[in-house]
């Protein structure tokens, strides 16, 4: 009996840890009311998380959404499981060209090597994938993707102007080289405002645990790790865990300020904690899905490596914490003209 | 005769019973979630069927089931020894990686080459299994924690070890890191295994064959597993007989630990031919499931591993037709918590039987033996 028991235990346990990549939302068809309609079915595979995890996949989606509403395009949604082999990428992929969806678009580089056989296959179809640009030489794939270091850049030198303490910190969501994109520009920022400030450096989570992006309270215990050793402003690159280290920033009380990502998050977060949201980094996966999509429609659909940075706007530091935000713009508009005048070499190591 | 083959088939009949029973309540109960979702639930399970039967689909399914074979094996072999490996998530993640590395760094002619990979695959995993299998006869610690802990450490001796400066390449814009590639000499091919498909299916479906088979001599036709399956049963008897159960524990975890280093090969030397962040995890937790559906047999696992290979191949197609795939984790965990209560259903009914075949023929020998003067009453 209680070899049974046991066993329940760590049957228990195993289903948790298989359930834990759960999450999930319906895909839908457009309506065709008085909304404009047209013939281009848009497949987008969705990276772990899908819609709904308040960060990359979500940004993906809003633009999946902005396409739909003004093109009237029909959309088709596919969700990722945690720890998935490439052939069912492969298959996810396979699936929505073989449906007939043109463009089919892959939101995160783990579509990399899937997309390559599958835009091998159907060469009459469409590609796109978000974050990486080893297909640049197939023809009918276009890569999206973001000069992550140069917004960091920005943040990290408004982070540097604001601090008074002379220490910040940075809070990464998992350890991979997309995230220390982010990292290497927030330092760079940051010394070239101040070369003796300290800059603390953690991440949440290492691979193939990408918890780190959904776990606000380990957001929370590391900010205030960081505000105990001195840091009063924090970069949250962090996805949903973003949460956390606004939280933590908030208890520490006045002079304390926290930088958000990928979108706006002074406009998105908790109401309670918006006023201590400093700025954002805004990545804006948003903006080259919807354009990907509009390009299509137009007909002259966007082809090659398509990189989104300062000068495109792809990247930039949001504006809409007006009274907080003011003092450091001249400042980080003038380090944006350098980095787009080519003055200032952003490295992307950190 | 007749009498003994009418015993072996209900021996038969009843140790089927437990699985067939989980596997029919987890489709009503999942049936029933769908439907108060508003799904049909037989369409949803037809679409399924039909999508599994296409010659691709299926032949991704074998791929799946090949790769949970060797971790449901893995999971076994412990628990045939009562040994509970919750490590062999971090095992073959570790031996795939250090594999991958190996493999990548080496020129050799191919069978030794892919021979050399397999080996440090085995090693790498035998050995981390064993720092628990060291800490239970050492220091009496309960490997189900250890196992625990050391899939932890693992992650992070991944991370440590996966980086540009250490195993791993950086690949000039990507945003993923892996270790080199295995040049062709390490890799293995595919079969033609299903008729139609342009896939092929993973060539180390031989090695799953050959350690299944070398699993069920092992543990029912040697001392060693004889040996085994007493210290699972009974330890202190087991000891009286004669049996080093330190010696046991450690052996065994090595050996669950070795085929569990082996659960990442097929992807490895069949798919990717590179360990990077995309690797995919998890599948020693899977292993459990299985294991427990298959009552730790070598068939059993093996029909085991085909169901959950078809249940997460198959469940793709949910998605594109508007219902959550997720619905398949329910069918997956309910398959899992009512075939451990229909074990102990069956336990109990066979136990009643028992005791009622016992009476029975007591009663009848007590009947016949009446006349004698004195009966054997032992």
């Amino acid at each position: 009996m209680r070899r049974v028991t046991k066993l329940v235990a760590v049957a228990a346990a195993a289903t948790f840890s298989l359930a834990a990549c759960g999450g999930g939302s319906d895909s839908d068809t457009v309506d065709s009311g008085d909304s404009p309609t047209s013939d281009i079915k848009v497949g987008l595979a969705y990276d772990v998380g899908g819609r709904g995890d308040q960060s990359f996949n979500d940004s993906a989606a809003a633009g999946l959404d902005k396409a739909k509403d003004e093109f009237g395009v029909e959309i088709k949604e596919l969700e990722a499981s945690n720890g998935e082999t490439d052939a069912a990428r492969e298959e996810r992929l396979r699936l929505l060209a073989d449906g007939g969806f043109n463009p089919v678009i892959g939101v995160g580089f783990a579509y990399a090597t899937s997309m390559g056989k599958v835009a091998e296959e159907f060469p009459d179809t469409q590609f796109a994938i978000i974050d990486d640009e080893t297909l640049a030489e197939t023809p009918n794939v276009t890569s999206l993707v973001f000069a992550e270091e140069q917004g960091s850049y920005l943040v990290g030198a408004i982070a540097a102007e604001a601090s008074k303490t002379g220490n910040v910190g940075y809070v990464g969501g998992v350890n991979t080289p997309l995230l220390q994109k982010f990292e290497a520009g927030f330092k760079q920022g940051a010394e070239a405002v101040n070369k003796d400030i300290e800059v603390q450096v953690k991440y949440l989570s290492q691979p193939p645990d990408f918890s780190g992006f959904a776990a606000p309270d380990k957001g929370e215990t590391t900010a205030q790790g960081m505000i105990d050793a001195g840091a009063d402003v924090i970069y949250a690159a962090a996805g949903g865990s973003g949460g956390g280290v606004f939280k933590a920033i908030k208890a520490a009380g006045a002079d304390h300020w926290a930088i958000g990502v990928d979108s706006d998050q002074y406009l998105t977060a908790e109401a309670d904690v918006k006023d201590i949201i400093l700025t954002s980094m805004l990545k804006r996966v948003d903006t080259a899905v919807y354009d990907f999509v509009k390009s299509s429609v137009d007909g002259e659909v966007l082809t090659g490596v398509q990189r989104f940075d300062l000068s495109d706007e792809g990247v930039a530091y949001s504006l809409s914490n007006e009274a907080a935000i003011e003092p450091f713009t001249a400042k980080a508009d003038e380090l944006k003209e350098q980095i787009i005048g080519g003055e200032i070499k952003v490295s992307d190591k950190p | 005769m007749n009498k003994l083959n009418a015993d072996t088939a209900r021996r038969i009949g009843l140790s089927v019973a437990a699985p067939v029973l989980a596997v029919a309540l987890s489709v009503v109960i999942t049936s029933i979630v769908l439907a108060s979702a508003g799904n049909d639930p037989v369409e949803t399970f037809t679409q399924m069927i039909e999508y599994a039967q296409e010659p691709r689909t299926t032949t991704l399914i074998i791929n799946a089931a090949v790769t949970y074979y060797f971790a449901a094996l893995a999971v076994a072999f412990g628990f045939r020894m009562n040994l509970f490996n919750i490590g062999v998530d971090g095992q073959y993640r570790l031996a795939a990686l250090l594999a991958a590395a190996v493999g990548g760094a080496v020129e050799l002619p191919k069978v030794l080459h892919v021979g050399l990979i397999l080996l440090v695959a085995v090693i790498v995993g035998g050995l981390w299994a064993a720092v628990a299998g060291l800490l239970k006869v050492y220091r009496g610690i309960s490997e189900v924690i250890t196992t625990i802990m050391l899939n932890s450490i693992t992650t992070a001796l991944i991370a440590y070890l996966l980086t540009a400066d250490k195993l791993a390449v950086q690949v000039e814009g990507s945003n993923n890191i892996g270790t080199p590639e295995i040049p062709a000499s390490g890799r293995v091919g595919g079969i033609d295994l299903v008729p139609d498909s342009k896939l092929q299916v993973y060539g180390l479906i031989v090695l799953a064959a050959i350690v299944g088979f070398l699993y069920w001599f092992v543990i029912e036709r040697s001392r060693f597993g004889f040996d085994l399956r007493a210290t699972g049963r009974n330890e202190e008897a087991a000891v009286a007989s004669g049996v080093n159960v330190k010696r046991m524990v450690l052996i065994s975890m090595a050996i669950s630990g070795g085929i569990a280093g082996l659960v990442g090969m097929p992807q490895l030397l069949g798919a990717s031919y590179t360990y990077s962040l995309d690797f995919p995890a998890g599948i020693g937790f899977t292993g459990i499931a299985i294991a427990l559906l298959g009552r730790n047999t070598a068939i059993g696992v093996a029909i085991g591993a085909l169901l959950f290979g078809f249940l997460d191949t198959s469940s793709q197609i949910l998605d594109l037709e508007g219902v959550p795939k997720e619905i398949v984790l329910i069918t997956q965990g309910v398959i899992v918590l009512s075939v451990v209560i229909a074990y102990e259903l069956v336990r109990r009914y066979r136990i009643v039987a028992q005791q009622r075949e016992v009476g029975r023929q007591l009663s009848s020998a007590a009947g016949s033996e009446d006349s004698k003067p004195q009966g054997a009453q032992a």
